[in-house]
């Protein structure tokens, strides 16, 4: 790990002069999904600007950079959710286990299905606890019967770490939920479709701190089982639970490293300047 | 007119008052005045000056119009001329009458020789009156305007009382409305009570025979059986408008907020709702001219007996169409108003456009759709023109839609049109049934607000 690690910082600092091309890779374990040279155009803004990263499978990798770095349009780019915006053109290459994801022949769906994603806000569909679950399920077909499914909605929930406060009113709306709650109903229901990846948009920016520290401990928990991405405007967030960081800035990748290495020994000034607060 | 000069003469004199309440005012502030010394600026001061000197006064004449015409027959009346009127109180009261309108110009000529001589003790009157008011109310001009200017001081409240007096006269035109509606509320109660003092409420509203034509007497009357009216007003408005009104309805707004290009949706949508306000008697012909007649041919071709000309499905049908934009807007609306979180939620999950709009869009928006079709059909059961035009006038009990039924609207028109008596059971059962008719629609309307009002209060 360290070895990997160390090229990759060193090969950055030697070549990183005027032409700042991160390092792409930053770590180990298995690849998961892949970008190269990604930008994203809003009309005639662009608002990604050749982003190139590795996700691995063992590690949380977070997002960080200021509000408008484009850090959550690149995160949309990694399930296609950009798609829903008519305006939005991606370009560059992007895979999952290898296959180009924004090819004529993957099915957005499928695609969804092992690419997962948690919002900002809290989004429970207005419906029950068990249908907001088995909904993924049910859309994919993914149980046979009716114990099937309730089998995969109690495994989600005990894996959202919620089925203790919640496995007594299954039937009750998800909207009734307290925000927290509601926010791991929202992965857990990520979770009830067997996702590859989870992406999670600033997952914690509409909760309380306890509400948040649970998130967080979720996350830890879950990271192994999925290969988790992680937009956050919380440095301290992005310290705790993630083991890689990319810190974006006007649309362009500024570094990219082991977050331990990003908090302490940054190689960008512009990193530093933004990791101490000077701006951001 | 006197009367609209001295209208006028009070509006200017309210004008005056106005400039010198404001001149007092604006002498409050001089240089030397601390920042919460006067309380409100001139134009406040002159404005309350203002309605100190027009309101009193128009008041007084609001009064004086309605209480004047009892003094003035009096005055008439004790004139001379009077002495020779006739003591019968009917033939006394027409001649009075007579010489009243002649007097105040609204009539030429006398039918009567004896109003002619009462012109001039009631021209007298009038103009005596006439002109006392006109001085009574130019008295208060002054005593209001004075009175109000001397009480001008620096700390006067004058802002915070002409806000009070503009709240007030806001508040007044929003009961307008409310009042009215009250208003036709009770006359419906009155005329309806009479009815029912001469056909029993029950044999009214669960007869089944509806044949107000053929009553004689004025006890024990048959043919007030409301409840053919009530199934084809329901037949028509409720079940077969709503079968082509609610799919279509839905389907296009599904399409403009979901599928449509937005500048396709940009003009679709002004379209559709230009249609809702297409004059419905435009409608009435399109149904009694083109869709009733195709509708009893296609019913002949394929054996149908009984088509009519004028049938519960041409009515209906048309009626639909005309309802859709109204369905459409409405559901647009709601599902529009479904955070956009909830369809990312959807798709994120992997769910296609369809499946997110049948399992997420549609039940979340719901109630705000049901609360539309609900208003829908209460505008499709008070519809009136088209029915009157294409559904005709039989009272039948029939649930083949290709036979001539009747509504409640239909009825009222053809009960209250051409001469009758007011006071005959045939002509008080359209107030009857419109009693009936309003009940319905407003509980229908107040659902529909509520069910809607939920519905908002879920998301905000």
């Amino acid at each position: 790990m360290t070895d990997l690690v160390d090229s990759a910082s060193t090969s950055e600092s030697s070549t990183m002069t005027e032409s700042t091309v991160p390092a792409i890779s930053a770590g180990d374990g298995p690849l998961k999904m892949t970008t190269r040279n990604v930008d994203v155009f809003y009309g005639e803004k662009q608002a990604i600007n050749g982003v190139s990263i590795d996700v691995t499978m063992d590690n949380v990798t977070a997002f960080i950079g200021p509000s408008g770095c484009g850090k959550s349009t690149f995160l949309r780019c990694l399930n296609r959710m950009n798609d829903t915006i008519p305006i939005a053109k991606v370009t560059g290459d992007i895979t999952l286990e290898g296959e180009d994801i924004y090819a004529p022949k993957m099915d957005v769906v499928q695609l969804r299905a092992r690419v997962g994603m948690v919002f900002q806000k809290p989004n429970p569909f207005p419906k029950s606890i068990y249908d907001n679950i088995a909904y993924g399920p049910r859309i994919h077909g993914l149980a046979t019967s009716k114990d099937e499914l309730d089998n995969i909605v109690e495994t989600s929930l005990q894996r959202a770490g919620l089925w203790g406060e919640v496995q007594d009113r299954l039937q009750d709306s998800g909207t009734a939920l307290s925000g927290g709650q509601q926010q791991r109903l929202c992965i857990a229901r990520a979770i009830a479709v067997d996702p590859e990846v989870i992406l999670m948009d600033e997952p914690c920016s509409a909760l309380d701190p306890i509400a948040t520290a649970k998130i967080e401990e979720l996350i830890h928990e879950l990271r192994g089982k999925y290969a988790i991405v992680i937009v956050t405007h919380n440095m301290q967030q992005a310290a705790r639970v993630s083991q890689r960081t990319a810190f974006f800035h006007l649309g362009t990748l500024v570094e990219y490293g082991v977050t331990s290495d990003i908090f302490t020994n940054p190689t960008q000034e512009k990193t530093r300047d933004y990791i101490t607060g000077r701006y951001g | 007119m006197t009367g609209s000069i001295l209208f006028l003469l009070i509006i200017v004199l309210g004008g005056i008052a106005w400039f010198f309440g404001r001149v007092k005012a604006s002498r409050f502030s001089t240089s030397s005045t601390k920042r919460g010394e006067v309380h409100s600026l001139p134009a406040y001061h002159g404005w309350y000056v203002a309605l100190w000197a027009i309101g009193p006064a128009l008041l007084f004449l609001v009064i004086w119009s309605f209480s004047s015409p009892a003094l003035i027959t009096d005055a008439a009346l004790a004139s001379p001329a009077a002495e020779q009127l006739p003591q019968d109180a009917f033939a006394r009261g027409s001649i009075l009458a007579e010489a009243r309108s002649i007097a105040s110009g609204q009539q030429v000529k006398a039918f009567n020789p004896l109003s002619k001589s009462m012109v001039e003790p009631y021209k007298t009157a009038i103009s005596y009156y006439q002109t006392l008011g006109a001085i009574a109310a130019l008295l208060l001009v002054f005593a209001g305007g004075a009175y109000s200017w001397l009480r001008l001081k620096p700390e006067l409240r004058a802002r915070t009382k002409i806000e009070r007096i503009t709240m007030m006269a806001l508040l007044l035109a929003s009961l307008i409305a409310t009042i009215t509606t009250v208003g036709i509320f009770a006359s419906l109660i009155f005329e309806s009570a009479r009815f029912f003092s001469m056909v029993s409420p029950i044999d009214f509203l669960f007869g089944t025979e509806w044949n107000p034509k053929a009553v004689a007497g004025p006890r024990g009357e048959t043919g007030f059986g409301a409840i053919p009216l009530f199934w084809g007003t329901v037949f028509i408005g409720a079940i077969i408008a709503m079968i082509v009104a609610i799919p279509l309805g839905l389907m296009s707004a599904i399409y403009l907020t979901q599928y449509a290009p937005p500048n396709f949706r940009a003009w679709m949508k002004p379209i559709l709702e230009v249609l809702a306000g297409v004059p419905t008697v435009v409608y009435g012909y399109f149904a009694a001219l083109t869709v009733a007649p195709a509708l009893r041919d296609f019913a002949v071709s394929i054996g149908i007996s009984g088509a009519s000309s004028e049938s519960a499905l041409a009515a209906g049908v048309v009626m639909g169409i005309m309802i859709i934009p109204f369905v459409s807007s409405m559901a647009d609306d709601s599902i529009a108003a479904v955070p956009s979180a909830m369809r990312d939620g959807s798709l994120a999950m992997g769910a296609t456009k369809s499946e997110t709009i049948k399992k997420v869009l549609i039940p979340a928006a719901l109630p705000g759709v049901v609360g539309g079709v609900l208003l829908a059909v209460s505008r499709a059961i008070g519809e009136t023109m088209i029915v009157v035009m294409a559904a005709g006038l039989a009272a039948n009990m029939t649930a083949n839609p290709f036979s001539s039924v009747t509504t409640v609207t239909t009825q009222i028109v053809q009960l209250l049109t051409g001469d009758q008596e007011f006071d005959s059971p045939k002509t008080l059962a359209a107030f009857a049934l419109g009693l009936v008719l309003f009940i319905v629609t407003l509980l229908l309307n107040l659902i529909a607000l509520r069910v809607v009002k939920k519905y908002r209060e879920a998301y905000e």
